[in-house]
């Protein structure tokens, strides 16, 4: 090959590492200090895009000069840090004290609302920003053309980097950032204004992915679709370098960027996979990332965020559950078709939801890639209906839990590996895969257009004895997997996840309990996944994908990560939101983003939560106390 | 935003409730039995919401169509009931789809369904359609799997698909004897069925045709800089290009500061509608042979006053969307008031062979595999000022580059 065309290949991927470690450096710092996962950084890069677009051309109508379109794209990133600190004091500030996971809820909740009011503030069409004056044209470097923009995006990089390593070395705010990053509760017990901290990290957070996304408007348009997009990424490039560290943010974005630069060389097709498949390899090898530390508080005493006891069924709740079960059955009986449909929708995620409570609650194993097992489990039911075999539904049925259990063990074996956030982030990339393999293999998969025909056999095609078959089995599912959670096994899921060297060191084998657990909620969710297939009559990617993940871990959050059954309150009243909100208006996102907000808000140990509290069982109250 | 009367759907809801509760096979004729008086409503799901800047100039048409049909007397065979366009958001996903679409057939009442955007939606509600026996106009979506294998008798589709949209470029190019190719495309169902169909489309066409390498970026995340440097290294004299939107954008300024298109031929598909032009803006390449909708420079068939109105009622120019939805409804109005009847096998039988006057020229549902002819326009794309255009238009009718008759006999047997 040319060495020409490698020195400009390696270039463009040079300038793409930049970019990305722009945008990373922010979503790092973030949190290092706060220990959010903040979905919503996407929606600060596509913020800065938007407000750059409409900011840029206009300081260049009054003065056309180079000056005049960096000054434009750094009072995009300002504004983009304040929107940052009032989603800080508005939102963040209030739920500091709930399980960390209500504060990643919360964030998704920002990106739903962003969404659309950037489609309502800036409309449909993708906004195309102007090109920087006097960097338009191409750079002769070997022979070749090479923008000279891209030669600017390649020194900004090193330049951020060069700025946080003196912001964080050479000023108070930088030494309180890696203080907060080591131990957070310390810095708090030395006196810290630990509210003023946090408000300006989100700023800093938020600036620098209002930055990332202001320097992209030469070369891309803002459009609606970049959050999540450019999200995905991020996480990626942080996790690879090490959750908090800038330094690894920066090594990961370079080598991500190499990677795809001359991936799509040797392999054009698969570029969506080799950047996750980097990210598996690299946490199996380094658990923490290349530069990351072991979570401080790994060694210490942590409230769980989970089922905190379990309590048996008193005779009350034995009558509300068969209550609600009767009620559940009797839907047919007193619904129309349409509520037939919901219902059945329900009992499904109720299973799937019920499942991730099983890892999330029971195992301390929080899992963004639960969808990949539900899809798993839709895609071996449909493929084997629909595929060579014709097999009947109810070997497909019997399938669908199989297949979603092998690839559970399969990288479930890996995941157990890891711990807290990076476990979650492996569980995102294997995710990933799944749903770039489902995507771009057309000829198995079908590709995005999935694979149609998945109906039921004839005897259960009616809506309601379709319902019957789902609830029968759902409901068996559900009640099997309660029981584990009450027998020895749960029991010893639970102690490794309050702490797992007692747990080993009174002869519990942690990971061999944590991969079955992983793969029986793997086989659960499977089952739902094969359910909802033929409930649908498809297949599709987006069976695997994170949005999918997200809402099961909506529903459990909603639900109550602290109760055993709250999951399926959680799955009925999200889903039944959903429904309602949706036919109202094309904005049913930004309606959803807000309820799912004032839910956190009001109820921030979830629905049933609440109720138990309200019952005067305060059983949950302690160790949410003790996290503050 | 719909314009439905509350009233009138509380009441038929309860009646659909009471002749629901027998059983699931009661649907179809509760469904007729409502239907017999006050407007005949239709079921239209769209993503207005994540493919707004389609799906709204959609919207916007066929109201205005719906309109003009309502004040025209309704439908004439029908008693002069008014057409009641019933819209919904079809959550972007197959599974969101496919409920939204059950409750419009089930509480909305409606006669027959519309609509979709993406691929696997389309299809999703096709096959839902079917298992229904409902009847599914599905007006946007491309694939071709939707008249063709994945095809039933309940699906009907108006957009020329991506097989005919492939074949109208490669006429336009198979004679400039350029017979090295690059293609890229992104990576999935749609991209990479563009690419297959040109590949064989111009192995026919061009004796010693041969394409030099591709790109597959993945969608929505092209990483231009890495994909103009691969492509630029293939020497290739055309290149055959199926990104679109956002990606589109970052590849053509990527394109433009590397020479990427200096001294080449680009075929391009749907470049020259201005959903994907707008965008480009001063950037528009010159000389791209693309399908599109040049709606300034289009005479005839009452187009103008279309864009007359449009321009009037919306304070908007019309997008390919907007030309697609006020089709769609002028084909229902027809359709209607060929079946004079809202029964699902009046409408099938009245659709299938159905020729309909339109805005853009006659277009015949084709009973074979239920694919309409409505055409593209093909020219060459030009900078007019800071905006794009197209010059040297002229109009594809679709009756010219249908799937051959064998072909899709082969494709649909099941």
């Amino acid at each position: 090959m040319d060495p020409s065309f490698l020195v400009l290949q390696a270039l463009s991927g040079l300038a793409s590492a930049s970019s990305l470690f722009v945008i990373a450096s922010g979503l790092t710092i973030v949190f290092g200090v706060t220990r959010i996962v903040n979905f919503a950084h996407g929606s600060f890069y596509m913020l800065g895009a938007y407000i750059a677009v409409t900011l840029v051309p206009r300081l260049l109508d009054l003065s056309y000069s180079p000056a005049a379109f960096f000054l434009g794209v750094l009072l995009s990133a300002l504004l983009v840090g304040l929107i940052g600190v009032a989603v800080e004091v508005l939102l963040l500030r209030r739920i500091y004290r709930v399980p960390e996971l209500f504060q990643l809820l919360a964030t998704f909740g920002v990106v739903l609302i962003v969404e659309d009011l950037v489609l309502k503030i800036w409309g449909p069409v993708d906004i195309a920003g102007p090109r920087a004056p006097s960097l338009r044209h191409g750079v002769e470097i070997l022979g070749q053309r090479f923008p000279a923009y891209e030669l600017v995006l390649i020194a900004v990089g090193p330049l951020v980097l060069g700025l946080l390593w003196l912001l964080m070395h050479r000023t108070r705010f930088g030494v309180l950032i890696r203080a907060a990053t080591q131990d957070r509760e310390m810095v708090g017990a030395l006196g810290v204004n630990q509210a003023r901290l946090f408000t300006l990290t989100l700023f800093l957070g938020a600036s620098l992915a209002g930055l990332g996304g202001a320097l992209q408007i030469p070369r891309v348009p803002a459009n609606a679709h970049m959050d999540l997009s450019i999200i995905t990424d991020a996480f990626v490039v942080t996790v690879i370098g090490g959750m908090g560290s800038v330094p690894g943010a920066f090594v990961a974005a370079l080598l991500i960027g190499q990677l795809q630069a001359f991936g799509i060389l040797i392999f054009p097709k698969v570029t969506l996979v080799l950047v996750f498949a980097l990210m598996a390899v690299v946490l199996v090898v380094k658990p923490w990332g290349l530069f990351g530390r072991p979570e401080a508080a790994s060694g210490r005493v942590m409230p769980p965020e989970g089922i905190p006891s379990l309590r048996r069924f008193r005779p009350a709740d034995v009558a509300l559950a068969g209550l609600a079960a009767a009620a559940l059955l009797a839907v047919p009986l007193l619904g129309d078709a349409y509520k037939v449909k919901v219902a059945t929708e329900i009992l499904i995620f109720a299973l799937a939801a019920f499942s991730l409570q099983f890892l999330v609650g029971v195992g301390g194993l929080v899992s963004f890639g639960h969808a990949a097992y539900f899809g798993l489990g839709a895609y071996a039911a449909g493929l084997l209906v629909t595929g060579p075999l014709k097999a009947p539904m109810e070997l497909a049925l019997l399938a669908a839990p199989l297949a979603a259990a092998a690839g559970a063990a399969l990288f479930g074996f890996f995941i157990v590996r890891l711990s807290g956030i990076y476990l979650a982030m492996l569980t995102l990339a294997f995710g990933q895969i799944v749903y770039a393999i489902c995507f771009q293999w057309v000829e198995v998969t079908g590709g995005d257009n999935g694979v149609v025909g998945v109906w039921p056999s004839s005897w259960a095609s009616g809506r309601i004895t379709y319902f019957y078959l789902v609830a029968a089995l759902s409901l068996t599912a559900i009640v099997l997997l309660r029981r584990v959670i009450y027998a020895p096994f749960g029991y010893s899921l639970r102690a490794a996840r309050d702490s797992a060297t007692r747990a080993e060191a009174i002869g519990l084998d942690v990971r061999t309990h944590r991969w079955l657990g992983f793969t029986l909620a793997g086989a659960a969710a499977g089952l739902a996944g094969g359910l909802y297939a033929f409930l649908k009559g498809s297949i599709d990617p987006t069976l695997t994908g994170i949005p999918l993940s997200i809402d099961f871990l909506v529903m459990v959050l909603v639900g109550g990560i602290q109760t055993v059954m709250g999951p399926l309150v959680g799955a009925a009243f999200f889903h039944a939101l959903k429904d309602a909100v949706m036919p109202l208006t094309e904005f049913w996102r930004l309606l959803l983003g807000i309820a799912i907000i004032a839910t956190v808000l009001a109820f921030p140990r979830g629905l049933a939560g609440a109720a138990e509290a309200i019952r005067g069982r305060t059983v949950a109250r302690k160790p949410v106390e003790a996290s503050a | 935003m719909s314009t439905r009367d509350e009233t009138f759907s509380l009441m038929s809801r309860r009646a659909v409730i009471g002749g629901l509760a027998a059983a699931p096979l009661g649907l179809a004729a509760s469904r007729a039995a409502a239907q017999g008086s006050g407007p005949i409503r239709i079921g239209e799901l769209n993503s207005y919401g994540r493919m707004a800047a389609f799906a709204v100039p959609y919207r916007n048409a066929m109201q205005l169509a719906q309109d003009a049909v309502n004040k025209a007397g309704g439908i004439k065979a029908l008693g002069g009931r008014p057409i009641e366009i019933v819209f919904r958001d079809d959550g972007s996903t197959p599974g969101d789809a496919t409920r939204v679409a059950e409750e419009l057939l089930t509480r909305e009442n409606v006669a027959f369904l519309c609509g979709t955007f993406l691929s696997n939606v389309g299809l999703a509600v096709a096959d839902l359609a079917n298992q229904r026996k409902a009847l599914f106009l599905a007006t946007e979506p491309l694939t071709d799997a939707l008249t063709m294998g994945s095809g039933n008798r309940y699906t009907f589709r108006v957009r020329p698909n991506t097989y005919m949209q492939t074949r109208m470029l490669v006429e336009a190019v198979k004679d400039r004897g350029i017979k090295r190719w690059a293609i890229v495309a992104p990576n999935y169902e749609y991209g990479q069925s563009a690419a297959a169909n040109f590949k064989r489309l111009m192995t026919a066409a061009v004796p010693g045709f041969e394409v030099v390498g591709e790109q597959f970026p993945a969608l929505g995340k092209v990483d231009a800089g890495a994909t103009v440097g691969a492509l630029s290294q293939m020497k290739a004299d055309g290149l055959f290009n199926v990104l679109f939107g956002a990606d589109l954008t970052a590849f053509v300024r990527e394109g433009n500061t590397r020479g990427l298109f200096e001294k080449r031929t680009v075929a391009s598909l749907l470049t020259g509608e201005p959903e994907y032009m707008i965008p480009l803006g001063d950037e528009t390449p010159e000389g791209w042979i693309t399908t599109g909708y040049p709606w300034e420079t289009i005479e005839g068939n009452g187009h103008k006053e279309f864009v007359t109105a449009y321009r009037a009622r919306f304070n908007d120019t019309p997008r390919l969307g907007s030309l697609l939805g006020y089709v769609v409804v002028g084909m229902i109005r027809d359709m209607l008031e060929k079946a004079g009847s809202t029964d699902t096998e009046a409408m099938i039988a009245a659709l299938e062979g159905l020729t309909s006057q339109t805005i853009a020229g006659p277009v015949t549902m084709r009973a074979l595999d239920h694919q309409s002819t409505l055409g593209a326009w093909i020219g060459e794309t030009a900078l007019n000022g800071r905006q794009g255009t197209m010059r040297q238009v002229r109009y594809a009718d679709g009756a010219d580059y249908m799937f051959p008759e064998a072909e899709v006999k082969a494709a649909r047997k099941a």
